[in-house]
Order: structure tokens, then sequence, then C-alpha cells
């Protein structure tokens, strides 16, 4: 493009409001023509990229569909993985993937949200919350994998204070409420590591939706003579409770697909069982995918790609159930 | 609204008192200091988990140098990466972060600009109908699990740059994997520099048109550079995402650690080589095992490093328009 005429425009980009003088100089006009075609040009490359992004997720989800429908059956999902490939099936991976995402939920709910609460309706500005939010922010961006070796030390090892070997059981290991310390690669230690992965997803989430709430609620309740807490929980987390639950589902979801964490925690790569209790073996479906597709042959790929449709579905019933969730409670409440 | 926040602030109040809040005030300070300190309690779990990893990672690592055969100095400045050749084994990170920088190279050269132009198009460009049609696509872009990408990158992306591109092209190589990285960012460039673009005010962009700006202008050289904070806290936080993704290097970019820039070359990055060691039979106390921690402590500074520059430049370089 042409240089400006006349006024230097000295950090325009990142000065404050700018002046006229410097608009002007910014949207420098070289010829009518020539801008129209720049304009017309830019204006196709938007629209090319843009579709290249539709068009690469049609590829995907087509290929993906071809290589992996002719395996999709009744008995794909009710058999277990299997050497012999037209054997095998998802079962222990599917119910794997249930176990591990419900503890997951049913932990990094209440603790995400009460860490909102606490930043959006408890603290005080200080160092210590500005430290609070900082790290929140921070262990957004920790890959995944690394929580895989937290939880691994944290929970499956519990720091190596009990020693694997000689655990410490309570209950009959067949039955619902077998516990022993430390956890293992069993499915508790499991989702509580998906819980650290996207508890910071749930946390920032729920802070959005506490703030979208407009003050005057809560004033109104605290004037009434309501508890800090008793306006939290009567009128602040109703009203947000539409946005909470979408960011949780949001969060879960991408509990689903994680494959890395799991992985770290050395989980067996072949299962032919279903969870019994807190402590059974599991894998999961995106693990159950790496394994198929890591393979060499036709028939494995076949099988990781029919696997990835039940994620997928599964992925998709669940956003759908949040959908829905979220129409409940918007018109409720 | 405001009748009806009064109303509802009152039905809730009453509501509230209806069910059970506790009558005296003794008791009721003693719940709400007893729930203060659970919340407080949740909040400090955030704190505990970022110095348990720290933690974690240190003594690892310092185990791992304190090994025979391991110096910090070739980990640091050496470039051989070999751990699991029996006697003569090399623990130098180069070719690790090179691999890990080639790859994330070519998903930063793919999804950055493609996802800006898309944020500037959705933003600016598209009428309401057309971004309904295409911000639910790229949404589930978002939400596919990266091992989707790594099976698609193995299965797609490789095999049509062998057939259409270069025979050079193996089955495990540095373009393909970086692709597929790029396409699992793209939509995080893109709906976070949207937002970032959508944040910029109407103001600006009807004084530029009343100067005589054409779309273009307006969009390239008065949006983009308003809101230019929020671009690169999205491009750094893609970059940050490409450099800890595992899943699509572990199936699709090989496992051979190599000094190299070729993109048909196999390369392993350090979460590769971190997956490659927990599914394999490395002893727990052995060096190997003992390497992939010391590996998880540089990716974790690194990925570390970028998020801090990335909350550094959202704040340093924010435009405020109120």
């Amino acid at each position: 493009m042409a240089p400006p005429p006349t006024v230097p425009a000295p950090d325009a980009g990142l000065a404050g409001v700018r002046s006229p003088a410097q608009l002007v100089a910014a949207t420098a006009p070289s010829s009518q023509g020539a801008r129209r075609a720049v304009d017309r040009g830019f204006l196709v490359l938007c629209l090319a990229l843009t579709a290249l992004a539709v068009v690469i997720l049609a590829v995907l989800l087509v290929s993906v569909w071809r290589d992996g429908h002719e395996r999709l059956g009744a008995e794909f999902l009710t058999n277990y993985a299997s050497r012999k490939p037209a054997e095998a099936g998802v079962k222990a991976a599917l119910w794997g993937s249930v176990w591990v995402c419900a503890i997951c939920a049913l932990t990094a709910l209440p603790i995400g949200v009460g860490t909102a609460l606490w930043l959006e309706e408890f603290a005080r500005p200080s160092r210590l919350t500005s430290f609070i939010k900082l790290n929140i922010s921070n262990l957004a961006g920790v890959p995944s994998i690394v929580y895989g070796i937290l939880g691994l030390t944290a929970f499956a090892r519990l720091f190596g204070s009990v020693s694997a070997d000689a655990p410490i059981a309570i209950g009959d290991p067949e039955g619902v409420l077998y516990l022993k310390l430390p956890f293992g690669n069993g499915v508790l230690a499991g989702g509580l590591t998906l819980m650290l992965v996207v508890l910071p997803i749930v946390i920032v989430s729920s802070q959005e939706a506490l703030r979208a709430v407009p003050r005057s609620l809560r004033a109104g309740a605290l004037a009434l003579g309501a508890t800090q807490w008793q306006a939290t929980l009567s009128i602040t987390l109703p009203a947000a409770l539409p946005m909470v639950m979408t960011g949780a589902i949001l969060a879960v979801s991408r509990a689903i697909g994680e494959a890395a964490p799991i992985l770290v925690l050395g989980v067996p790569l072949f299962i032919r069982s279903v969870p019994q209790n807190l402590m059974s073996d599991f894998t999961v479906l995106p693990l159950q995918i790496y394994n198929w597709a890591n393979r060499p042959g036709e028939a494995f790929h076949e099988l990781a790609a029919a696997a990835i449709i039940v994620l997928l579905a599964v992925l998709l019933t669940f956003n759908a159930v949040a959908v829905v969730i979220r129409q409940r409670l918007r018109t409720t409440s | 609204m405001t009748a009806a926040t009064v109303t509802s602030a009152a039905r809730a109040a009453a509501a509230a008192s209806r069910r059970g809040a506790p009558r005296s005030a003794v008791a009721r300070d003693r719940r709400e200091r007893a729930v203060r300190a659970a919340l407080f309690g949740s909040a400090l779990l955030s704190v505990a988990t970022t110095a348990t990893i720290i933690a974690i990672l240190a003594s690892e690592t310092i185990r791992f140098f304190g090994m025979p055969g391991v110096s910090v100095t070739d980990f640091l400045f050496g470039t051989t990466w070999a751990p699991l050749l029996g006697a003569d084994k090399h623990f130098g990170i180069w070719p690790l972060l090179c691999g890990t920088f080639l790859v994330t190279a070519i998903a930063a050269a793919f999804a950055l600009p493609v996802g800006l132009v898309a944020a500037i198009y959705l933003s600016e460009y598209a009428r309401p109908r057309v971004r309904a049609a295409v911000k639910p696509a790229l949404e589930v872009l978002a939400g596919i699990p990266t091992v989707v990408y790594g099976y698609f990158a193995l299965t797609v992306i490789t095999p049509f740059l062998h057939d259409h591109v270069s025979e050079r092209f193996g089955t495990f190589n540095a373009l393909g994997a970086g692709l597929a990285v790029g396409i699992m960012i793209l939509p995080i460039v893109a709906s976070l520099s949207e937002d970032a673009l959508r944040a910029v005010p109407r103001s600006l962009r009807d004084a530029a048109y009343a100067l005589g700006s054409t779309r273009f202008d307006v969009s390239v050289r008065v949006v983009v550079p308003a809101a230019l904070s929020g671009i690169m806290a999205s491009w750094l936080l893609a970059v940050t995402r490409a450099i800890g993704e595992t899943m699509i290097v572990a199936l699709a970019a090989g496992g051979m650690a190599a000094m190299t820039l070729s993109p048909t070359a196999e390369v392993q990055t350090m979460t590769a080589y971190m997956v490659q060691i927990f599914l394999g039979d490395a002893p727990a106390t052995g060096v190997e095992y003992r390497s992939s921690y010391a590996v998880a402590t540089v990716l974790f500074v690194v990925t570390l490093g970028l998020t801090l520059v990335g909350n550094l430049v959202l704040r340093r370089f924010r435009e405020e328009y109120d």
C-alpha cells in the first residue's frame, strides 16, 4: 500500500484514543479504484479462509464416518477390546469414560463453583486474592499431560506415603464400596486427575456467570437483611446457574476427550471388564482410540474410526443434554 | 428490569428466611463463617495444585540430575537425545525442543493468520445468518478431542501429503502433525480474536467510515490495531496449547528425536517423549523414566512463561475506550 502522505502516526496502534488526523493517516487513500480492489480482494480472502475451516470440519467428519461406520453396531458397544478386530468393541472404554467423567463432574463442579463464589462474592481485593486469580489463569495454560504426572504422584501413589505392595484396603474387592490406599490407577485416581485438568475452566466460566448477575440483585437482598451467604445462595447463584451449568458441561466435554493425563497414570492397555467400584481398573474412549490408531493395519484403523464415532456421539448427546438443562433453568428462574 | 429485580430479590429473601435460616444471630454468624472457610478452602486448592506440581517436578528433576551419567550441562546444552540406547545414553534436551518448535511453528503458521482472518470476517463482514452458521462449526471444531485430530493426521493429512505433495512424506512427519495441531488451535484463535474485535466500540468504526474508509481500511487499520492486545493474547494462548498438545504428535509425528527443521522428517516432541516413557515398560526407578520428569519440567516452564507473557500483554497493551 502507498505510504501515508502527510501526518506520520507514531505508534498509532498502541496509543489510546486516536485523533481524527491519525485516523486520516491510518486510512490514507491511494486511489479510489485501488482501495476498492483491495477491499474486494480481502473479502474474497476472508470467505476462502473461513470456508476452509468449514471444509476441514466436513472432511474430518466424512472421512471418520467412511472409515468406521461399517464396524458400528450393537456388538461394537457390548464387546470388549480384542486381538481379533472382528470381535473387538468399546464396552470397557465406554463405561470407563462414564465412571471417570461422573467422578470428574461431581468433584469439579462444587470445588470450581466454590472457588468462583469465593473470588467473586466473598474475597476482598488483596494480594492473596489477586495471586489466586493469577494462579488460576496460569493453571489453565498447563498442558494436560503435566496434570497426569500430578495425578500419578498425588492420587495413584499418594506421594508414596503408603506402599503400593501393602495397600490399606477397606471392604470387599468385588463389592461397590471397596476402597484402598493408595488409589492405584483405578477410576477414582482417573476422575480426580481429570478434575484438576478441568477445574480452571469451571472456575473461570463460573466467575463470568457470577459477574453477569446485576449488582442490584445482591444489593436488594443485602438491604433486606440477608447475610452474604444467604444473598449468594438464594439470589446470585440461582441467577447465574444457567451459565454456570453451561461452563461445567463444556468442561466435562473436555474431560471426556482427554487421553494424555489418563495415559500417564499407567492404566492397563488391554481391559476386559467394566468398573465395579472406585478402585477398578479402567480405560477411556480416547485412549482406546489412540491404541487402535497407533497399530498398523486397516482393520484397527477402522476400529479407531468407529470408536471416534461413538466418542463424538457421546459428546453430542452430552451437549444436547446441556442445552435442555439450560433451557429448563432459564424458564424456571 | 428494576421492578422485576426488586420483586425477585424480595421473594428470594422471604424464601431464604422461610427455608430455615437460623433465627439466632450467633448461629447465623457461625454458619457464615463455616461457609466462608469452605469456599476459601476450595480457592486454596488451586494454589495447592500449582505448588504440588512444582514440588513434584523439582524434586524428581533434581533426583534425575543426581543419577550417574546425567549432567545438567549436557541436558541444557546437549544436542543428542538417546535415552534408550543401552550403555551409551545421552540426555540433551535440544532435539526434543527442536521437534516441539518445528511442530508448533507449522501449526502457528497455519492457524494464527487463518484464525485471525476468520475472526475479522465473522466480526466485521459476515451477515448475521452466515455468522450463525459458521460459529457453531468453529465450536464443533473446538470440541473435538485431540486424539481425533491425531487420527485425522495419520489417515487423511499424511496420505494426502504423500500422494499429492511429495513422496518424501513418510507415515510419520512433522508437517502432517503440525497441520493437525494447527486445525486444533484454529478455533481458539478465531473465537478469542473475534471476542477482542467485537469489543472495539462502534464509534471507532463509524468515525473511520465517516472519513471515507472502505471496509478493509476499517477492519485492518482501525479495528485490528485497537484489538491488538486481545489478538496477541489469543495467539499466545493458542501457541501454548500447541506446545502442550500430546495425542496428535504422539500419533502422527513419530518417535525419533532429531535436530531437524525439515517438515518431511520424523520428529519427537517433549510431550511425545513423555507418552513413550509412560506407556512403555521403563522401570519407575530407571534413568529413562526419571528423564521424563526433567522433560516435563522444561515443558512446564516454557508453557508457564508463555502464559505469563500472555497475561502481561493483555494488561500492558489493553486499550481502554470507556
